[in-house]
């Protein structure tokens, strides 16, 4: 291959002459320890390059060779479990060659060429196949069914397909293309990371990507395939939030990327998912996950690449027919490493530094989620890659330009607000700023599978939210008292529904996951307790006692309930019947039994 | 030897030097001045035969025709041994107390090696600091980074020195409501000083000497008057020690770094001599990766015994916690304590910020065998009480005390109580964490029982105290 060599070196940028057949993006080797780098630049004859490790050392007149091939991540059984750094090294494997300690230079590729795999062949020679056809499958692990497809590109048919023990690179067939060349089929697929793989078309995102947390799914839904935003000043919880969706949410498989964060918090990822069940499945949720980690020291330029690995991978998953979520914590870091990257070129800065294209690639990459019927001779193959970014603003400040360009593309924001997180109201997604513009293409399904009055429900509660925010400001300059007892009631409510329904502990046990049902069933309650607030008001009974009714106990346990004793919820609903308004009581036995005053 | 007397240019801390071959990115330098004085410096970028140079002792006396530039090879390194506990060395890591040269056990370049993801072990052992204010409510943890963030005149050296002090881990309690003994350990202390005047860093030597702790402490101090781009170096030489004495000595190390304000002067000063784009009030786009590269050598590593704890100081211009050094730190640390310059004045001491403080790691650092079974609730309860009777007085200064309902009227009872005897306590009192559970409780009964809705029931049975007579 073609050999050049330096001839400058700034931080994580190299300068090389003498690769004039190389092309833009492609992967090179630098200096003497082969360190992974990437074209970035082309000057006449000097490229530059973005090393992807640590280039102290680098110097003038050291080599670097070409590959001729741009960054790729491999694709194939094996990816599972795995924990990779942003070039999609994996890091157990690095762990083992080299200690405790990332060194320069250590490699291994991105799956285990050794470990063989039970392969199932799905058709049989004479087939015809196209692009994307399933020929067989690997059960690479109790959960997931690994689907063995033709690579895009290649067609014709097969010639023999035996099923067998294989490694990912040894073929398991071949077949013959309509130009009469016989090409071996292997599972391993090798895709260049910065190139979407194709799909057939891309259609609706209008089922919703339950994750249990109750104010995502009531009030701020996300679809599969669809794009959600989390800002977070730090310390709102939006890690914890993200750590929720990856264990809790109905996809099929989760792409988790670190993304410039803090190590002890990918550790957290690591030792957790292994011992965390999936409760789908009931094994593992490491099972249903590929972990993408790249940590804020590890060096730069390949955490700028790390977002795209994980969207290569999400992106084969959907091709087998998956649900996938894919998870980028902190898109913020990545957009950082292009500013730095890009100040490194010396390019003419736009925002705050960050460069004139970033609104560009950021909605290159969330243009990559979707639900899309995939490559197949059979078309109604679905699969979906959802993505949940998380931006984290300096200063908490949404008008900088990475959050400016993010919301551009996303329709779902989950507003995080510090000031909900010192009331510790978790998750502290901001109900009045936050939006989902998913929430009328989920409706018919919500109408179909949780009940026909679920959205209705629903768009009440955030009337009555809204509401809220409105006459705080009164009662902040005047008191409740000078509120009419419809608002004081609806002030009630309204903080009914933050404590009862909105507040939901991730770390406790029986508040973690709330099905979408139940999720019915609190909001009907709530309502419930509204109404016949007011009723039993408007027929004397004094506020003071509606609101201390023994019955409000059990609204605010009612989130804990198991999700088989939903019966209770008739109970409690003929608790409030009977405290507030009586059972065949007339009026003067209800103020009495409200313990009221007249 | 590779010496050089061709610098074409002399711009603030930094040399340009022309003819040079094979020049590495990131080698040591040595500069010698006209005038006899010596200065190290590292190569920030190699253009074909030109380097660019940071001069880390300044670049008064050069000039350049005269000044003789020698590229050494290697990169900033540090002498370690074990003979280090109780030195005190310069920014750069040399002596500057009156004892002798350290014979090296090794030498390790100070700009470290990321560790493996994988590799890391997840801090969950609680340290008590014996401050009630962290340990009840924002706990320590082993291998967290948990910085100060504060302001001038406010007394967060008194706080650090007293955390270093009193810092001890618990054994195992033997069932969910017990709290074990703490246990004696490899301890160490590493501080590093940043620009900080003679009179902060007497403090905290004093500190050490009188409580003895200076044997098992490493002090490399860069004082506000010595150069201030030999900073950059100074907390990687303090790290570089703490990762010696942690992972091959298996000593728990606490690393105190302040002022990371003054370092991020620093690295802003030689950024804008380089004339590079800067990003948010002139600190350099890679401040975040920078500091990434400092706190994340923090941590714990699978199958070593010792640790690194971190708690870097820094005060925050103006008391502003949006300027971009706390904020890119608070994005790299697991939380951090924050000082209330209110507080301060009202007397309390620790004046430690309770709501906007935080410390991620505390769910894995509290309960049942780590402190005790109730620790996470009584915790939570005690923060969102504590916001309402805030937010409870803020509407009695408009309204007066006479609109408050009698539920707010006890949670600004509450808030009061909490400050004076929950936050408050001397600098030399070391509150054991049951003693802080105790008092948490203790406040709890200021509350009617109905709002203590962020503790499970059992607990409330079982811990909160029993009205001593009826209720007046």
């Amino acid at each position: 291959m073609e050999q050049g060599k330096i001839v400058k070196v700034a931080g994580p940028l190299v300068v090389a002459e003498g690769l004039v057949s190389s092309r833009m993006y492609d992967l090179v080797r630098v200096g003497a320890e082969g360190l992974m780098g990437e074209i970035i630049e082309m000057r006449g004859d000097r490229a530059s390059i973005q090393v992807y490790e640590e280039t102290e050392g680098l110097g003038p007149g050291q080599p670097v060779e070409a590959t001729g091939a741009p960054l790729s991540v491999e694709l194939g059984p094996g990816m599972l479990e795995a924990v990779y750094d942003g070039v999609q090294r994996p890091l157990d494997v690095l762990e083992q060659m080299a200690g405790a300690f990332l060194s320069r230079g250590v490699t291994a590729p991105g799956l285990d060429r050794d470990k063989r795999w039970e392969f199932k062949p799905t058709l049989k020679a004479g087939d015809r196949v196209e692009s994307g056809d399933i020929i067989g499958t690997v059960q690479e692990n109790a959960v997931i069914e690994h689907r063995i497809m033709v690579p895009p590109g290649v067609s014709g048919v097969i010639e023999d397909l035996s099923a067998g023990s294989y490694t990912v690179t040894e073929p398991v067939g071949s077949l013959k293309t309509a130009a009469g060349d016989s090409v071996d089929l292997i599972m391993m697929q090798v895709w260049p990371v910065r190139v979407p793989r194709p799909y057939r078309k891309k259609i609706s995102a209008n089922e919703p990507l339950t994750t249990g947390t109750r104010v995502i799914d009531t009030f701020f839904p996300l679809t599969k395939g669809g794009v959600a935003c989390i800002p977070g000043p730090f310390g709102a919880g939006k890690t914890v939030t993200q750590h929720q969706i990856a264990k809790w949410s109905n996809a099929e498989v989760v792409i988790f990327i670190g993304c410039g964060e803090r190590g002890n918090e990918m550790t957290d990822v690591l030792m957790e998912f292994p011992e965390l069940m999936d409760p789908y499945s009931g094994e593992p949720l490491v099972k249903r996950t590929v972990l993408v980690a790249h940590t804020s020291n590890m060096p730069v330029a390949a955490r700028e690449a790390s977002v795209y690995t994980g969207m290569t991978m999400a992106e084969y998953f959907r091709d087998m027919g998956y649900a996938v979520v894919l998870q980028a914590d902190s898109t913020s870091r990545w957009a950082e490493a292009m500013r730095e990257i890009s100040g490194r070129l010396e390019e003419m800065p736009g925002d705050e530094g960050f460069p004139a294209y970033l609104g560009t690639k950021l909605a290159a990459f969330y243009e990559r989620a979707g639900r899309v019927h995939t490559l197949a001779t059979e078309t109604e193959r679905e699969g979906s890659v959802s993505v949940v970014g998380s931006v984290s603003p300096p200063g908490g400040d949404l008008s900088e330009p990475v959050v400016q360009n993010t919301l551009r593309v996303v329709k779902v924001f989950w507003a995080l607000q510090d000031k909900l997180a010192y009331e510790r109201h978790f998750p502290a997604i901001d109900w009045l700023t936050s939006y989902s513009l998913y929430l009328d293409k989920v409706t018919p399904y919500w109408n179909a599978n949780v009940g026909p009055e679920f959205r209705e429900r629903r768009d009440r509660c955030m009337g009555i939210l809204q509401r809220e925010s409105e006459l705080a400001e009164i009662v902040r300059l005047v008191g409740l008292e000078a509120l009419s007892a419809e608002e004081q009631v609806l002030m009630e409510t309204a903080k009914s529904i933050r404590e009862d329904f909105l507040q939901q502990n991730a770390f406790r046990d029986d508040d973690q996951f709330t099905s979408l049902s139940q999720q019915d069933k609190l909001l009907e309650t709530i309502l419930l307790f509204h109404e016949k607030a007011i009723e039993a008001h408007s027929k004397g009974a004094a506020l003071k006692d509606i609101f201390a009714a023994p019955v409000r106990e059990r609204i605010t346990r009612a989130k804990y309930l198991d999700e088989d004793k939903l019966a209770e919820f008739d109970e409690i609903a003929s608790d409030i019947e009977t405290q507030l308004v009586g059972d065949g009581f007339d009026d003067d036995e209800v103020a009495v039994y409200a313990g009221g005053e007249r | 030897m590779r010496e050089y007397m061709t610098t074409r240019d002399i711009v603030g801390p930094l040399l340009l030097v022309e003819n040079v071959v094979d020049v590495t990115y990131g080698e040591l330098v040595e500069l010698e001045f006209p005038n006899g004085t010596r200065s190290l410096g590292n190569v920030l970028e190699v253009n074909e035969d030109v380097a660019l140079v940071q001069a880390f002792e300044g670049t008064r006396g050069s000039n350049p025709s005269e000044t003789k530039v020698k590229f050494l090879g290697r990169s900033l390194e540090l002498a370690v041994s074990k003979d280090m506990l109780g030195r005190v060395f310069d920014g750069l890591g040399r002596p500057r107390d009156d004892g002798p040269e350290i014979i090296p056990e090794k030498r390790l370049s100070i700009y470290g090696q990321p560790i493996n993801p994988t590799a890391r072990d997840f801090p969950d052992d609680f340290i008590q600091t014996g401050v009630s204010a962290i340990d009840g409510l924002n706990p320590l943890v082993r291998g967290q980074k948990l910085p100060i963030f504060s302001g001038s005149g406010l007394p967060h050296n008194q706080l650090a020195a007293q955390i270093a002090r009193q810092s001890a881990v618990l054994q195992r309690g033997a069932a969910a409501d017990e709290i074990g003994e703490p246990i004696e350990g490899e301890f160490a202390v590493v501080f590093a000083a940043m620009g900080i005047t003679f009179e902060d860093a007497d403090f905290f030597i004093d500190e050490f000497r009188n409580t003895s702790a200076i044997e098992r402490a490493v002090l490399f101090l860069n004082l506000a008057d010595d150069p201030a781009v030999e900073r950059i170096a100074t907390p990687r030489m303090a790290l570089t020690a703490a990762e010696y004495l942690a992972y091959e000595k298996d000593m728990h190390v606490l690393v105190i770094l302040t002022d990371m304000t003054y370092y991020c002067e620093a690295l802003r000063e030689v950024s804008a001599a380089r004339k590079e784009v800067p990003g948010r009030r002139g600190y350099p786009g890679y401040l975040y990766t920078d500091l990434a590269t400092i706190y994340e050598r923090a941590g714990r590593v699978k199958g070593r015994k010792g640790s690194i704890t971190q708690v870097p100081i820094l005060s925050m211009p103006d008391d502003d916690k949006t300027h971009p050094i706390p904020d890119l730190t608070g994005y790299i640390t697991e939380g951090q304590i924050v000082l209330d310059r209110n507080l301060h004045r009202r007397g309390v001491y620790p004046p430690v910020a309770v709501l906007p403080s935080l410390s991620r790691l505390k769910q894995k650092g509290i309960g049942p065998g780590k402190t005790r079974e109730d620790h996470a609730d009584l915790s939570n309860q005690l923060f969102g009480a504590y916001a309402r009777g805030l937010q409870a007085k803020e509407l009695a200064v408009i309204l007066g005390e006479a609109a408050l309902s009698d539920s707010d009227k006890a949670f600004v009872a509450f808030a009061d109580a909490f400050e004076d005897r929950f936050i408050r306590q001397g600098a030399g009192e070391d509150r054991s964490v049951g003693d802080t559970l105790a008092l948490g409780w203790e406040l709890m009964k200021l509350l009617p029982r109905t709002e203590l809705k962020r503790i499970k029931d059992v607990f409330v049975e079982k811990y909160l105290p029993a009205e001593e007579d009826a209720d007046a």
